[in-house]
């Protein structure tokens, strides 16, 4: 009994210490180690576009708002998030107006107001600066200062989705007196300040080493006195995915890998050594694969690959492009490939749920039988080599996708499925840089596509698809006399779908939005002219000690550092 | 002598006047966007301002210029005004070589990286030194016998075995299983006291193993040759005729011979320090040149490959002549004139 009352005591006490421990001090949780395979190069977002030096940047600047894991918008510098109903967002649309918290201070004990956040508009709209976000600022016609803790931004268009510029991590509010003197051609030559920003985030810059490694310790001033847990940071970057999983989950030497695109057989060895557990969130990614509309036969020369040239000769049969979707065992695919980091999905539109669509959830389930009976009822007759053809046109295709082993290994699962119901596949596979380059001088781009199907990952950033969606507008075809820009690269054209772009523009009503957006995807995804193949997730591992990680799809990864917690 | 090294010199310039050309070209057509490797959530507009704004607007011959004044002239004189800490011109305006993607002075993360490579790529080159002396001697020495056969074993398997299997192997073996080594190189590490110290030697043993096997196995083949060859001369026989003890014979008489040519191929080796070693860099992020080198190319960055690479050349341009250059000082049967 004596014992029964010891343990119970004992239990006691480590229960006092653990719930001690949720109300830690700043700084008492010692150091976190932090692994991110691709090194932070920079820590300046606005010059930046890479995930990972986002993410860098997220533990010491902050935007006024931010996405938490469900994606949805939650204040991080802002007093409140400004909507209609409390008249933050004017009722044209037009303007929002955002109340900033009180009594916020820069790591170096200077006050935050509203005029850093004006300058921040400022810096990343300037002609010169190449700033890589200015998509978040698009159609901003002003950012003014109201009075001290008040912004208000100014759309040149009805914006119904406000919530662009200053949310999310890849928009962060920068220092003023640290960053004037950087504005437009200036922004490169600031070494100084893109290395090591002034923030208001829960660290601050200790040591910053370009591609190598970033050291952090916790930012006195942060607004919350008992936050971050951590008093130190590493953040180490280079090697390769495999070895930095390995790192966390067999190791223990790091406490949080990034980004894990390793085969799923690998991975599971690794968690099975007991260290560190894998945390997956899924986003907006879709790997997907798009048919081109358009006649990419090099008999067309200039014209190759564009509607002047003449459409497809088959991939113009919705029968075929149906034939196509049906014949793909996406569960197979997932499993070789993605594992946990991937889920079979038949919508562009994955995620958020509010806009994920279920009309088209037949193509979840393979059926051969059934697309090769769509190919027999549209005429498409097998000859002796097993390849249907119709009218001299043979069903052979030549499928293009950036260099990687998981999708080297999906063009593989995918031909042979496609082969089954009578398609020839030729496989090609394009550097990645190449590939997503966009150079107009490059024969190899996704955008030129000479290729009839191509597959890649696409997504949008934040959680509103009203852009992505405008994608598939007939302006938007790339062709060579707009140098081949533009995102739609089916060169699909289609009055009802324009008609569709322009409604969701007009639509401010969240329900309405979500219904306007369920149909665009349905029209895109029912007619072929995207066929989904997996809903990608993000993957990362973190150390069985490390309390508090929300692993989020929708902002930095790092969005909550300083709720992280060390088990004592 | 003097003569010869000051032509060599001259001659180096235009030799490097070339591969710079060539480097600078190569690299600029080869089909490659900086903006490449971004989300691609990023607009095409936004990706046409961000390449202007790199300066990709101008001509190609604008731009080889450019560089070579800034490679040439503009960076040497910022080194000198670092190391002197003296102020040459108006040093704020000097364009530097800047890389795209971190937008810092290229030369400035060349210095920012030499520490590590130098140490742990240098330390595998003398390990690899320290190994193979040894293990060529008595291996030509006592040739055919069982030393001989297990050197040779060893050093067949150092050589064909590529170091991303070495590496990850020695980090399963003493990072997973037994715990010993770190897995990877903390670059911030500073050695202040014995028990640092202790840490940075930890920290360096299995990168330099790797490394170390791997040279150890390419030079003890040369040494063991060229003892092989000197073994059968005349003078060796001549050397024992006289009474020599045989520890002279070897040592003294055969050894300095020998080395003659491995101090050579020691000397033509060393560009390769500098230089890193892409995948063991990689491996046990040591984040060295070799591992900005090949982020770099990932990244399309450019500038900083077109400088990296240019360094590279000019240090093996200068390790030849010096290689030259000790060959006529160890062989004093050879002149250049």
């Amino acid at each position: 009994m004596k014992r029964l009352i010891a343990i119970l005591a004992q239990a006691a006490t480590i229960a006092v210490v653990s719930a001690g421990a949720a109300h830690a001090d700043r700084g008492s949780d010692g150091h976190l180690n932090i692994l991110y395979w691709q090194a932070v190069s920079i820590l300046n977002p606005f010059l930046s576009g890479g995930n990972k030096d986002v993410h860098g940047a997220s533990l010491v600047i902050e935007p006024l708002a931010s996405y938490d894991e469900a994606g949805n918008i939650v204040p991080a510098l802002a007093a409140e998030i400004p909507t209609p109903a409390n008249g933050g967002v004017a009722k044209d649309l037009k303007s929002i107006t955002w109340k900033i918290k009180p009594d916020l201070k820069w790591s170096d004990g200077t006050p935050f107001t509203a005029h850093d956040v004006v300058f921040t508009a400022q810096y990343c709209m300037h002609p010169d600066g190449g700033c890589q976000q200015a998509a978040k600022f698009t159609d901003v016609e002003k950012v003014e200062a109201v009075d001290d803790l008040t912004v208000k931004v100014t759309f040149s268009v009805t914006k119904p989705f406000p919530y662009g510029p200053f949310v999310g991590s890849e928009s962060p509010i920068i220092q003023k007196a640290q960053f004037q003197g950087c504005l437009g051609p200036k922004a490169p030559e600031c070494t100084e300040q893109n290395f090591h920003p002034i923030g208001t985030g829960p660290f601050a810059v200790t040591e910053f080493r370009a591609n190598d490694v970033v050291s952090l310790k916790a930012n006195p001033q942060y607004r919350d006195p008992a936050k971050p847990a951590f008093a130190t940071v590493t953040l180490k970057g280079g090697g390769d995915a495999a070895s930095a999983a390995r790192a966390v989950l067999e190791t223990g030497e790091f406490d949080y890998a990034w980004s894990l695109l390793v085969e799923p057989e690998i991975l599971e060895q690794m968690v099975a050594a007991g260290r560190g557990t894998l945390a997956t969130a899924f986003g907006p990614s879709v790997e997907y694969i798009e048919v081109n509309l358009s006649d990419p036969s090099p008999a067309k020369g200039a014209l190759r690959s564009t509607r002047e040239g003449g459409p497809h000769p088959f991939l113009t049969d919705p029968a075929v492009r149906r034939a196509l979707s049906m014949a793909i065992d996406r569960q197979a695919i997932v499993e070789v490939g993605y594992g946990p980091a991937g889920k079979p999905t038949c919508n562009l539109l994955s995620a958020p749920e509010i806009y994920a669509s279920t009309a088209n959830d037949w193509c979840l389930k393979q059926d051969i039988d059934g697309a090769n009976r769509l190919l027999d009822e549209a005429g498409w007759v097998r000859g002796s080599d097993g390849v249907r053809a119709k009218d001299g046109v043979r069903l052979s295709l030549l499928y293009q996708t950036a260099t990687n082993s998981v999708r080297q290994g999906t063009q593989a699962l995918v031909k042979d499925m496609w082969s089954q119901i009578g398609m020839e596949t030729e496989l090609r596979n394009v550097d990645a840089a190449v590939f997503f380059g966009g150079d107009p001088g490059s024969p190899d781009t996704a955008h030129k596509f000479y290729a009839d199907v191509q597959m890649y990952t696409n997504n949008f950033p934040g959680t509103d698809p009203e852009r992505y969606l405008s994608y598939w507008h007939c302006d938007e075809i790339p062709t060579p006399a707009n140098n081949w820009l533009g995102n739609n690269m089916q060169r699909f054209c289609s009055d009802e779908y324009d008609a569709l772009v322009a409604e969701m523009a007009q639509t401010a009503d969240l329900a309405a939005r979500a219904e306007t957006a369920k149909r665009m995807n349905d029209v895109l995804v029912g007619q072929g002219i995207i066929i989904p193949l997996v809903h990608r997730g993000s993957m990362s591992a973190h150390s069985l000690t490390l309390e508090g990680v929300r692993m989020n799809a929708w902002d930095s990864e790092l969005w909550n550092a300083a709720d992280w917690t060390r088990r004592k | 002598m003097l003569n010869y090294t000051l032509r060599r010199l001259a001659f180096a310039v235009p030799t490097l006047l070339v591969i710079s050309f060539i480097i600078f070209a190569l690299l600029d057509l080869a089909p490659n966007d900086p903006t490449g490797n971004l989300p691609l959530t990023i607009p095409p507009e936004v990706r046409e301002e961000i390449r202007r704004s790199l300066g990709l607007g101008e001509a190609f011959p604008i731009r080889y210029l450019k560089w070579l004044q800034q490679f040439m002239v503009n960076e040497p004189l910022n080194l000198i005004e670092r190391i002197l800490g003296i102020e040459i011109g108006n040093s704020a305006e000097r364009l530097r070589v800047r890389s795209w993607v971190t937008r810092s002075p290229v030369v400035d993360l060349v210095v920012e990286r030499l520490p590590q490579t130098l140490l742990v790529v240098g330390m595998g080159y003398v390990a690899g030194i320290l190994i193979a002396l040894p293990i060529g001697v008595v291996s030509a020495y006592r040739q055919y016998s069982w030393f001989d056969q297990i050197g040779t074993f060893v050093s067949m398997v150092g050589f064909s075995v590529p170091t991303f299997f070495t590496g990850v192997l020695l980090i399963v073996i003493f990072s997973v299983h037994l715990g010993w080594f770190p897995s990877i190189y903390d670059t911030m590490h500073q050695v202040t006291h014995l028990p640092s110290f202790w840490v940075q030697v930890r920290q360096m043993v299995l990168p330099v193993a790797v490394l170390g096997l791997y040279n150890a196995a390419q030079l003890s083949r040369f040494v063991r040759a060229s003892m092989l060859d000197n073994l059968g001369q005349d003078y060796v026989r001549t050397a024992r005729a006289k009474g020599m003890r045989e520890r002279v014979v070897l040592f003294i008489h055969v050894l300095r011979n020998s080395l003659v040519p491995v101090v050579t191929v020691i000397a033509l080796g060393i560009p390769t320090v500098f230089s890193g070693a892409i995948i063991t860099e990689q491996i046990f992020r040591v984040n060295g040149l070799g591992q900005l080198l090949i982020t770099a190319i990932q990244g399309a960055d450019i500038p900083l490959v077109q400088t990296l690479t240019f360094i590279f050349a000019v240090l093996i341009v200068f390790f030849n002549l010096i290689a030259d250059l000790l060959y006529g000082m160890l062989d004093p049967r050879i002149r250049y004139e």
